[in-house]
């Protein structure tokens, strides 16, 4: 297990692996959003933490078709359901590797890209706290969403299409919680609400993705 | 220390394409398939390598006993040959590689990442494979394709050490490795398509 992570962080540190694809579409997003809504400071700073919430999700799914399309396409997939670690692991790693090197990032680059958007002083640390507690879903989600679609040709529309219903309610609870520290309210509520679905979905989803991939290997 | 394969039906697709497959592997045994392309040789390595269900019968002593290698190789070619191995064995569970990179002699290319490899190197690197994952029943799919000659025989010399060890091999090939094995043509078993009905008939 440990070797899968650290072969999946290595790869994807390496050239042409793709690691801080979805940070610089993150920047992206947050940098053209003031141009396109206009330079006023107090609106940017009313829809900053709903912005942040988007582009970090969607940042999250640019890279999602990747998770397993290259293992499938190098016959790796196939080897590691016949070795001895269970394809649920595999996924559960895969998903950690995946978090670790587009999730992770997003959450330590936020403060810094809320300013950018003018985000109200008391908000930068559930901010943080809330894409902490959220992109570990949207990684297993998405791990769960390419198992499904995996040996599909140009597979990553149907999997943004199968995965995006999926992430609502984590953007819904996420942002909530963002904009009510932004605003000085108390995020206990949604964030308690975050941190139950990442946990459900962390318990469950390897088990779903491990028994779609098995199908799919067929 | 056998696997064993009765009355054992396979299908690609959810067409049947082998029926009533039987035959018994005993430790130190090797059995080569035969067969015309599209006989099913693939998919019924598969369905024994553990990647897909049987449509009937039963295959003993297959259950983490094998090790697969099929047409793909698995290989990462941003790694190098060595974090491949290394990656593999710590998979299964072992530590050395020196045992494989010495039996297909790939000390030379140890450093060199797998994407610079030519094709028969990277066969080797997938072969080589085999011997790291320390599994006593090796199914192998073409093993020997883009492998020059000096490299069929390291590969032939790998499969009687594996043997010799106490293991087996079931490998689908066409050409001859000069192994002592038995020979297994599916081409008898081919299944006829209408025998089963097809799974959503009922529905229609």
């Amino acid at each position: 297990m440990r070797a899968l992570l650290l072969r999946d962080l290595r790869l994807a540190l390496r050239a042409g692996g793709g690691f801080g694809l979805g940070l610089a579409f993150f920047l992206i997003v947050i940098v053209l959003v003031p141009f396109s809504v206009g330079p006023a400071a107090e609106l940017l700073g009313r829809i900053a933490p709903g912005v942040l919430w988007l582009g970090a999700l969607l940042a999250c799914l640019l890279s999602l078709d990747r998770l397993l399309a290259v293992d499938w396409e190098d016959g790796a997939l196939d080897l590691l359901a016949t070795s001895p670690l269970p394809l649920e692991g595999v996924l559960a790693i895969k998903a950690v590797a995946h978090w670790i090197t587009t999730g992770l990032p997003l959450v330590v680059a936020a403060p810094v890209f809320g300013v950018l958007l003018n985000l109200a002083s008391p908000g930068y640390g559930v901010l943080v706290l809330s894409l902490l507690l959220g992109t570990p879903a949207l990684s297993m989600i998405g791990a769960f969403g390419a198992a499904l679609t995996v040996g599909i040709k140009r597979g990553g529309l149907l999997l943004s299409l199968l995965v995006l219903p999926l992430y609502v309610p984590i953007l819904i609870f996420g942002a909530e919680a963002a904009r009510r520290g932004a605003e000085g309210l108390d995020p206990t509520t949604p964030l308690l609400m975050l941190a139950g679905i990442t946990g459900v979905v962390l318990a469950l989803m390897p088990f779903a993705a491990g028994a779609v991939l098995r199908v799919n290997l067929r | 220390m056998e696997l064993t394969v009765t009355d054992l039906a396979v299908g690609r697709g959810g067409v049947p394409v082998l029926a009533g497959v039987s035959f018994a592997l005993a430790a130190g045994e090797v059995l080569v398939l035969r067969g015309p392309n599209g006989a099913g040789k693939t998919t019924l390595l598969r369905c024994i390598a553990g990647l897909q269900e049987p449509m009937a019968g039963q295959i003993a002593g297959a259950e983490d006993r094998i090790a697969y290698a099929a047409h793909a190789d698995g290989l990462k070619s941003a790694l190098t040959v060595a974090e491949n191995l290394a990656f593999w064995a710590a998979v299964f569970g072992q530590s050395g590689i020196d045992q494989a990179m010495t039996a297909f002699d790939l000390h030379d290319l140890q450093d060199r990442r797998a994407g610079q490899l030519s094709a028969g190197q990277k066969r080797r690197l997938g072969l080589a494979r085999l011997v790291v994952t320390d599994r006593p029943v090796w199914v192998l799919d073409e093993p020997t394709v883009s492998l020059d000659a000096a490299s069929v025989a390291l590969f032939a010399d790998a499969v009687r050490a594996h043997l010799a060890a106490g293991g087996a091999a079931l490998i689908a090939t066409h050409i001859d490795l000069g192994l002592d094995a038995g020979v297994l043509d599916v081409a008898p078993f081919r299944a006829r398509v209408d025998a089963v009905r097809s799974s959503d008939e009922a529905f229609l």
